[in-house]
């Protein structure tokens, strides 16, 4: 690889020289001829260079009104809103989903009793890669990792109960998004519930599948034009709804380091707005429907930099590529969970002390909601008790902390400001980068962000091994006693068998001549690449499966396969 | 003279997370070892297809979604069904503890959980193969 100039943090850059003043200089020189300094080297989670002392001297030519400005105002480092928490709090927004619809529904009982302010369904692998229950690569996982979503009829069950015009629902699904999301609109439409009242987000985001998180179903070209075919329905038709989730956060658990993940994930954005401005939408109308996901890990002043420098960048970039009158298309609103990849199997109490610090950072970093994640999911989908600790975190940084009283209390540290600084740095020159590819779909093709991401990914791992980083419990602070064992979820075996039952009976049941003629319409609007949302709508009235409907589209757009690289 | 260890790291079902399974292919193949990664969502058939025509020696199942106790004893069966009884199978993932006596019920010698270290992965699979091969590791 010699010669290639990388613009990541995978080759580890030199220290910085620091000049605080020779005569502080001087006394930290003897100071740490006493108490040598405890590393070689000191960096951030992310390899980012941290020096001693942070002053004005780090932030040359800074000018607050500029970099920062006041929140609500570009470009919007401080905050997307004015008030911020002062107002309402952050969205506290527990990812939910195992089993039945049956099982979810009524964890979602559970949780709005006990104080989330919104929804947020994971649903199980078949429905995430499209394919039927009862399809052979289905055996063995429906309901496992997330609830089992077939058809019209589960979800029915799944918001039995549930005011859909009042609390807003997050659905992390990415290839079929337009399918399931039209069976939510579906099952809203039974219930009387006008569209306009509807409010949620639907990830969506089929560039990070192939970057990250691998739940594709066609090809890259495909898979944008669906996603834009779901913004001109959106704008149009469910007005409250965001109809996609711009997310770092797979990207990240992928091995990503900080910089990577703020990078790639803007530039994602970034090719949808031109994607969908390239397909004659303005984007005064569907970008302000657009959000973001992000990560949020250990380095906890990395992160709260990572939030505000996201935001920062995004008003920039759209700003000055499209100019937009509508303020609301400037502003990156974003959903945090706190980082699964950090938790360990080993120890796994001390998972509620990473989440804690993790959601604080998340805080100060200024997010829209936030998940807070359990402590035993190394292990699987976590208990009631697990997440009920894990919500209550949140509550307790909410109502206690008092850290959310006063509006981006951490802005003018001069370690803040250096790392958000140097986080849009590091930004730019991955933008020039994959702008110089032709964008990020190509830059997808081609594997860039995908091989980017291993070479930081075993980068870090060498580190652990190597006790560069330290992770309590893994290569520190070893325990040799027996683990505190932490009680884990169960899933019903039986869930596989009765979905299978369940689909079999709503094929039987179903009108055979409105749903021939519904998927004959859908083959036809995806052949001639017209308006597939009323489609999905009217597939979805019919009792359409989410496996049918997606073989239609494979059929038309052709499959995408793991290029595998490693 | 000794040909290298080959080993297929595999991801089988339909999971995605493949972060670890990356990490311990490239770190076998830094380690001396000749590695064929399958990609994501194969089927148990595909797997043991691979393994077999890369002559392998070991197969390293990666499993984070919960689905295995199927996939783990499905590719088990498969290997005894094709009368690989001279090749390994190890995995890692997210796996349960009451689960993983199961598994090496079915022949699955080791499962390793969050937290392994590259270094104990590879010496492992360098000894567990050359036991098999009957020589010194």
């Amino acid at each position: 690889m010699s010669g290639v100039v990388r613009p990541g943090p995978a080759v580890p850059a030199p220290a910085e020289p620091h000049s605080k003043g020779p005569q502080w200089q001087a006394q930290y020189e003897a100071a740490i001829e006493t108490h040598p300094e405890r590393k070689a080297r000191f960096s951030t989670l992310s390899d980012i260079p941290v020096g001693p002392l942070y002053t004005a001297d780090d932030l040359p030519g800074f000018d607050p009104e500029r970099e920062l400005g006041r929140p609500g105002e570009f470009p919007y480092t401080r905050g997307v809103y004015p008030s911020m928490y002062r107002g309402r709090l952050w969205t506290m927004r527990q990812f939910a989903g195992f089993g039945s619809a049956e099982d979810t529904n009524a964890r979602f009982h559970y949780l709005l009793a006990h104080g989330v302010t919104g929804l947020s369904t994971a649903f199980d692998m078949p429905t995430l890669m499209g394919r039927d229950c009862d399809d052979p690569l289905s055996r063995g996982e429906v309901g496992r990792e997330g609830v089992a979503v077939s058809s019209l009829a589960d979800m029915r069950i799944l918001f039995d109960k549930i005011p859909l015009g009042e609390v807003t629902t997050s659905m992390t699904i990415n290839g079929p998004a337009s399918i399931v999301w039209a069976m939510y609109l579906a099952a809203a439409e039974e219930r009387g519930i006008p569209f306009s009242k509807l409010g949620g987000t639907i990830q969506n985001d089929c560039l990070k599948e192939y970057i990250a998180q691998r739940e594709w179903i066609v090809p890259v070209k495909p898979a944008m034009e669906l996603v834009v075919d779901s913004f001109r329905y959106g704008a149009r038709e469910v007005p409250k709804w965001n109809t996609v989730s711009i997310s770092g956060y797979h990207i990240r658990e992928a091995g990503s380091t900080a910089q990577q993940e703020l990078a790639f994930t803007l530039l994602d954005g970034l090719e949808y707005v031109k994607w969908g401005v390239a397909a004659g939408l303005d984007v005064n109308d569907f970008a302000p429907h657009l959000s973001f996901f992000f990560d949020v890990h250990n380095d906890f002043f990395e992160e709260v930099a990572k939030f505000r420098a996201a935001r920062r960048i995004w008003a920039r970039e759209m700003e000055r590529r499209y100019h937009p009158t509508n303020e609301k298309a400037l502003l990156m609103r974003t959903h945090a969970q706190t980082a699964g990849v950090s938790l360990t199997a080993q120890q796994p109490y001390n998972n509620v002390v990473r989440v804690a610090l993790q959601a604080l950072a998340a805080v100060l970093g200024g997010t829209q909601s936030l998940h807070t994640n359990s402590l035993d999911e190394t292990y699987a989908l976590p208990t009631e008790e697990a997440v009920t600790l894990a919500l209550r975190t949140q509550q307790v940084i909410a109502h206690e902390s008092g850290v959310g009283d006063t509006v981006d209390p951490l802005a003018g540290s001069y370690y803040l400001e250096h790392l958000t600084n140097e986080m849009e740095r590091s930004f730019e020159r991955y933008r020039d980068e994959i702008d110089g590819m032709g964008g990020m779909v190509a830059a997808v093709e081609r594997g860039y962000p995908q091989r980017e991401i291993i070479e930081a990914s075993f980068h870090f791992q060498q580190q652990v091994e190597e006790k560069e980083k330290i992770i309590v419990g893994i290569n520190k602070y070893v325990s040799d006693a027996d683990e505190a064992k932490v009680p884990t979820l169960a899933i019903d075996p039986e869930v596989e068998r009765k979905q299978i039952e369940r689909l079999t009976e709503v094929r039987a049941k179903r009108d055979p001549g409105r749903w021939r003629e519904a998927m004959e319409r859908l083959r036809a609007a995806a052949t001639s690449h017209s308006e597939l949302m009323p489609e999905f709508l009217e597939c979805a009235r019919a009792m359409a499966g989410v496996g049918e409907q997606v073989q239609v589209l494979k059929d038309v757009y052709g499959e995408y396969h793991d290029p595998g690289y490693f | 003279m000794k040909r290298p260890i080959r080993v297929v790291m595999a991801k089988a079902g339909l999971d995605g997370h493949d972060r670890g399974v990356k990490v311990v292919a490239r770190a076998l193949r830094d380690a001396g070892m000749e590695v064929i990664y399958t990609g994501v969502h194969q089927t148990p058939e595909a797997v043991v297809e691979t393994a077999l025509q890369e002559d392998a020696d070991a197969i390293g199942l990666s499993l984070l979604s919960g689905a295995h106790n199927y996939l783990f004893p499905r590719v088990a069966e498969l290997m005894k069904e094709k009368g690989m009884d001279d090749v390994l199978l190890f995995g890692g993932g997210i796996i349960p503890e009451d689960d993983i006596e199961g598994l090496k019920k079915h022949g699955v010698e080791r499962i390793f959980q969050p937290g392994a270290s590259l270094e104990e992965i590879i010496a492992y699979v360098r000894i567990a193969v050359a036991k098999r091969r009957g020589q010194p590791a």
